[in-house]
């Protein structure tokens, strides 16, 4: 049994990771939220879209008596399509995120987790519902859900690079992928295959560190992973470049390929720049989905 | 010992370690460098990919060639290299050593060489466990074998005599000479010698005899002498060489009376001359002043010359009583004078009003009868202080009334009216001869010449004491030349005139050498032995071996012919000789000085001075590992990868701080001293490279500084170190320089900036922290310290603090001035000696300025030392008399620096009633 004051005093750390991480993603979604965008198009909502003829089917109802009595035919008023959309996110907790290979950037987790709740949030507030890929936390709406999200994404998976969890995706909902798309691609592949099979498509943000993209080592070097069960020793690091930038090349193009055949959309950001051009690289990939 | 050319091993089977060096690089190249272990996500796109080149990866060859070398380095480091090891002797057995020393002035100019080579020789006859005995050859003792380190400890002490060995010390050390059997090694000083064949072979009987020569050249110079209104130098060398290039410099007084270069000539050797002369060409004012002339850089009595009399150029006015017979050029009354006195002699012409302030050493009146009041008593004036009145007879004198009733102040005798006229063809007589000189006389000795003779003189008056100024007369006994003492002059009267009408002496030898021994005209030449019967000369000055004028008050006179004839030696040092009327000076070279080169026969092993230095190697050789393996470190981690950005430049930083400042800094630095200095008024202490003292010091001050800070209207910034080598003195008002043995004695250029900054105005406050247990005597290390670094200081006479000296009084009123100790001796400058105390009055009028020096042993910067909280830093006394003590310090820390900033303002009668209210008196 854990001890009184120890668990306490872990809680209250985990706590304390909450508002903070929630008051980081409100802001970061402060600057983007510069208005609730409509589908642009008639649909049910409450802001008005357009007044058109009355056609053949429309109800009594749904004439607009003033707009009409204005001139000699009927009017209907049509609003703006307004519909909660399902979007569900996955956020790669796994070992290889949690890496920074400075001390003054961010780890990928930090910055992914970032992104991810700064994007849910807007979701949140554009009116979707949105939750977490398989069941542990369904698609819903509120300020009630952000936190249930923030929590989930304050926790740290153990194994090193993990997998997507593909399952428990609602027909024809949105979906967000924020990872590293180091580990074994397989799985992902599997996951939007079967993702595009529902009709669901959604957006593949990686997540680098500058490191990882320019490969600076020299020499003899023994490279781990995080959770050390992989390790690679090289007697001449800088020989290794090329051919390392040669594969995450590849590994970039593999998943582009992999969305553009699902109809999702691909970006890399790096941890180094802005989280702020993500966000908005995201919240319009998402948006111009529906769009 | 190994050797191997010149380097020789003292292990040298550790060398055999070097051929382990193939191995180590194969070891090392097989082994590649550390790995680095990184953490990195990306290593799952590593998985699978193989190095391309497996060789390159090894260590790289030029980092194995780096440790090769900084290992190579460690072995032939311990196996301990020495370059230019001494041989071993081949004779070192235990029988006792004789160091024979020359220990003459041509061993003087490389004595230190000539210390070291004894020291070593020590040093190896200690290690060989050998009795050693030191003699010198100049002043023979009987020799002392003792032990190594004895002699070691004394070796500081010997030093050289200003003279060659004489023949009989060599005899006096061949009878000291023990019977048993020792080796010997002389230190020769090069020069043949007559005693030496002699005594080589006395001292081959003994044992083995290595000898020691320098191979320097040895410079000397003769006398200065006069030639064409130059002064003549005539230089020589021991050993012909190359064309050698020397400068001679004539040292004297400057116009203040400070020691200065007055002359500088450089002399040119030419290839294989062993002379060479110059010419200074001085001017008559510049010259009287010359007080040496020496070879520079030559710190060798031979390479000194003292001028002596003979190459002054006396002054002699000539003034004539008519000048005016135009034409008749062999009868002027001055002619003759003026050729016998030309060559040697300065000769000034004017009125006599005009001459006098010009002071010249002789004034001719040449039939001059009458002198107005005024040039009398200007006359009076010049010969009491030291002047001569040489007067010549003729028809107006013998026509005036001058000096017939009662003696003239100006003549030396009373003269009868008319004169007398004899052998001429209206009178009856022959004309008459000189009779011989009196041995009183100072013309004694010299010939006389039979064609000279009288034909008419003026005639003196018989008086009382006219036998004691007659020094020259003639055949029948009336007085032809006659002298009176007036003050420290003297009045010559020749009866005859100065040209051929009365006499022919004019025209004859003995008149030029009767006005040289009246000492009108300069002698040319040296006196002879004979001359000199009978006087005593008195040293004034005289020079050591190295050429260093010594005070000779105490040595006794020396005889007049020995002065001449004697060889220099332990009873007639080279110096200035006065004599009673003139100086003479014996120099160590004279023209008839032989200087050659002495030869040894080819059994005896001649060793040069400038062997190299033994050199150890092996520190060398480790420091440069060290800094290989540094390198290896930078290198390594620059090729693992772990030196980047910020280390990198870290590096670089690191190894451009080895780098010497640049001038532009130093400067940049100095500006910034300066201004730290200057901006306010701010105390220094002298650093002495004691870090502890100059950390209490710095204390000091500071205490110092804030007591005047909260006390008095002076408001000095934070005290400074000051290095006498490097900063500029002229900034601070007051230097505390305490006192430790351990400090390094200034440079000359640093001795010449305090000298500046004490005749400026600055003070040095010297503290021996010692309690003054020794009264500043050499009891005590801290004392005999203070003696060395103040001798070459400009210091006025000191005296112990006067009770009413003006720092009792300038901001506190004080009797006492302690420190941490309590001793009452603080030495200020002394009080003028006319310094009286005035009835009334509490304190005497002293001297203007302020004291140079203050000089204590209170140790006063401990008790004035706060740190920077204000809290003391150092004990002193007990309980509040202690506390009372630091309070006086203090305040004698106030009234010095109110002294040093305001003088004698407090000294200034004006303050008297305050001050006796304060007193209570």
């Amino acid at each position: 049994m854990i001890p009184a004051l120890a668990l306490r005093q872990t809680s209250e750390e985990e706590a304390a990771r909450l508002p903070a991480l929630l008051a980081r993603a409100e802001k970061l979604a402060g600057t983007v939220l510069l208005g609730e965008h409509g589908r642009r198009r008639a649909g049910l909502g409450d802001d008005f879209w357009q007044y058109r003829p009355l056609q053949q089917g429309d109800s009594l109802r749904s004439i607009d008596w003033r707009r009409s009595g204005r001139s000699d035919g009927q009017y209907v008023r049509e609003r703006e399509w307004q519909i909660a959309q399902s979007v569900i996110v996955w956020l790669d907790q796994g070992a290889s995120m949690r890496f920074a290979s400075q001390k003054n950037l961010p780890t990928k987790l930090d910055h992914a987790r970032l992104l991810t709740l700064a994007a849910s949030i807007l979701l949140v507030r554009g009116g979707e519902r949105v939750g977490l890929t398989g069941w542990t936390l369904p698609p819903r709406r509120g300020r009630e859900q952000i936190l249930r999200l923030a929590e989930a994404f304050t926790t740290d998976a153990p194994e090193d690079y993990a997998e997507p969890e593909a399952r428990g995706m609602l027909p024809h909902a949105r979906a967000l992928f924020v990872s590293d798309f180091l580990a074994d691609p397989g799985p992902i592949e599997a996951a939007l295959t079967k993702a595009a099979d529902r009709g669901v498509r959604g957006v593949l943000l990686q997540v680098l560190d500058p490191s990882e993209e320019a490969f600076p080592f020299q020499g003899r070097t023994i490279f781990e992973s995080i959770g050390k069960s992989l390790a690679h020793e090289t007697l001449k690091a800088a020989d290794l470049r090329s051919r390392y930038l040669d594969r995450l090349a590849a590994r970039k193009a593999r998943l582009e390929h992999l969305c553009r055949v699902t109809g999702w959309q691909y970006s890399c950001h790096h941890t180094n720049t802005s989280a702020q051009s993500a966000l908005l690289w995201v919240y319009r990939a998402m948006d111009g989905g529906h769009g | 010992m190994t050797v191997f050319g010149a380097l020789g091993f003292s292990a040298p089977w550790l060398l055999l370690g070097l051929l382990a060096l193939p191995i180590l690089w194969l070891i090392l190249r097989a082994v590649p460098p550390a790995p680095i272990r990184r953490r990195f996500p990306g290593v799952v796109l590593l998985l699978g990919l193989k190095d391309d080149e497996q060789v390159s990866d090894r260590t790289p060859w030029w980092l194995l060639l780096l440790r090769m070398l900084a290992v190579a380095a460690v072995i032939l480091g311990l196996a301990g290299p020495v370059l230019n090891p001494e041989p071993e002797a081949d004779a070192a057995g235990t029988s006792p050593l004789l160091v024979l020393m020359d220990a003459s002035w041509a061993s003087a100019a490389d004595w230190r060489a000539r210390q070291d080579a004894i020291e070593a020789l020590l040093t190896r006859a200690g290690r060989d466990d050998r009795p050693v005995a030191l003699v010198r050859l100049s002043a023979p003792e009987a020799p002392q074998f003792q032990a190594a380190d004895v002699w070691r400890s004394r070796l500081a002490g010997v030093l050289p005599e200003p003279w060659e060995p004489l023949a009989e010390q060599v005899t006096r050390l061949m009878s000291l000479l023990p019977d048993s059997d020792f080796d010997t090694y002389w230190l020769s000083d090069g020069l043949a010698r007559d005693s030496r064949g002699e005594l080589l072979a006395t001292l081959e009987q003994r044992g083995r005899v290595t000898v020691f020569e320098s191979p320097r050249s040895l410079y000397a110079i003769e006398p200065a002498r006069f030639s064409d209104g130059n002064v003549a130098l005539h230089l020589r060398r021991l050993h012909p060489g190359p064309e050698a290039d020397i400068s001679v410099v004539a040292q004297g007084l400057d116009p203040a009376g400070n020691p200065a270069t007055l002359a500088r000539a450089s002399v040119t050797f030419a290839t294989e001359a062993v002379t060479a002369e110059t010419e200074l060409s001085l001017p008559a004012e510049l010259r009287a002043r010359v007080t040496r002339f020496e070879v520079e850089g030559q710190r060798s009595a031979g390479a000194v010359t003292l001028p002596d009399d003979s190459l002054r150029r006396r002054e002699v006015a000539l003034i004539a009583g008519n000048e005016n017979r135009e034409g008749l050029e062999l009868l002027s009354p001055l002619h003759y004078l003026t050729r016998a006195l030309e060559p040697n002699a300065d000769l000034l012409d004017g009125a006599l009003l005009d001459i006098l302030p010009a002071n010249p050493d002789v004034i001719i009146l040449a039939d001059v009868a009458t002198l107005s009041a005024a040039e009398q008593q200007a006359t009076l004036d010049w010969l009491d202080s030291g002047g001569m009145l040489l007067r010549f007879a003729g028809p107006r004198l013998a026509a005036s009334d001058v000096s017939r009733d009662s003696e003239d102040a100006l003549m030396p005798v009373r003269l009868r009216a008319g004169g007398r006229t004899v052998g001429g063809a209206m009178s009856w007589g022959e004309p008459k001869s000189l009779a011989a000189f009196t041995p009183e006389s100072p013309f004694a000795g010299l010939d006389v010449p039979e064609d000279v003779k009288i034909t008419a003189q003026v005639m003196a008056q018989p008086d009382p004491n006219l036998a004691d100024r007659v020094i020259a007369q003639l055949d029948d006994g009336t007085p032809l030349v006659t002298r009176k003492r007036v003050g420290q002059g003297q009045i010559v009267l020749f009866h005859v005139t100065a040209n051929a009408e009365w006499s022919s002496l004019p025209l004859s030898g003995l008149f030029v050498q009767m006005l040289e021994r009246l000492a009108v005209s300069s002698t040319p030449t040296q006196p002879e032995a004979t001359d000199l019967e009978g006087t005593i000369w008195q040293p004034a000055v005289v020079l050591d071996a190295f050429g260093t004028p010594r005070d000779a008050d105490t040595l006794p006179g020396v005889d007049g012919p020995a002065l001449i004839t004697a060889p220099l030696g332990p009873d007639l040092r080279p110096g200035l000789y006065q004599g009673e009327d003139r100086s003479l000076a014996r120099n160590v070279v004279t023209p008839d000085t032989v200087l050659m080169a002495a030869s040894w026969p080819a059994r005896i092993a001649v060793e040069g001075l400038s062997r190299p230095q033994e050199t150890p190697l092996a520190g060398w050789l480790l420091a440069l590992a060290v800094t290989l393996l540094l390198a290896d470190v930078i290198a390594s981690l620059a090729l693992s990868g772990r030196l980047r950005g910020a280390r990198a430049a870290a590096a670089i930083v690191a190894a451009v701080m080895l780098v010497p400042m640049a001038p532009d800094q130093a400067r940049a630095q100095d500006d910034a001293f300066a201004l730290a200095a200057t901006a306010e008024v701010s105390l220094a202490h002298v650093l002495t490279g004691d870090a502890q003292l100059d950390d209490l010091a710095l204390a000091g001050l500071r205490g110092l500084t804030e007591t005047l800070y909260f006390r008095t209207s002076v408001e000095p910034s934070e005290p400074m170190g000051v290095d006498l080598e490097r900063d500029e003195l002229a900034f601070f008002p007051l230097l505390y320089w305490p006192v430790t043995p351990s400090q390094p004695t200034p440079s000359d250029e640093a001795y010449a900036k305090l000298n500046t900054y004490l005749r400026s105005g600055g003070m040095i406050l010297f503290d021996t922290r010692d309690a003054d247990v020794a009264s500043f005597g050499a009891a005590s290390p801290n004392g005999r310290k203070l003696q060395q670094l103040a001798a070459p200081l400009d210091i006025p006479p000191l005296e112990p603090i006067p009770p009413d000296h003006v720092l009792t009084r300038t901001f506190y009123l004080l009797q006492d001035f302690p420190g941490r100790y309590t001793a009452r001796d603080v030495w200020v400058e002394a009080a003028p000696p006319d310094a009286e105390l005035i009835e009334g009055m509490p304190f005497r009028n002293l001297n203007d300025n302020v004291t140079p020096v203050v000089i204590g042993g209170n140790d006063w910067a401990a008790a004035w030392a706060m740190d920077t909280r204000g809290n003391p830093l150092v004990a002193v006394g007990r309980g509040f008399s202690g506390e009372r003590q630091r309070e006086i310090a203090y305040r004698f820390g106030v009234n010095l620096v109110m002294h040093v900033l305001t003088g004698n303002y407090k000294s200034d009668q004006v303050h008297v009633p305050a001050l006796l209210d304060r007193l209570g008196q």
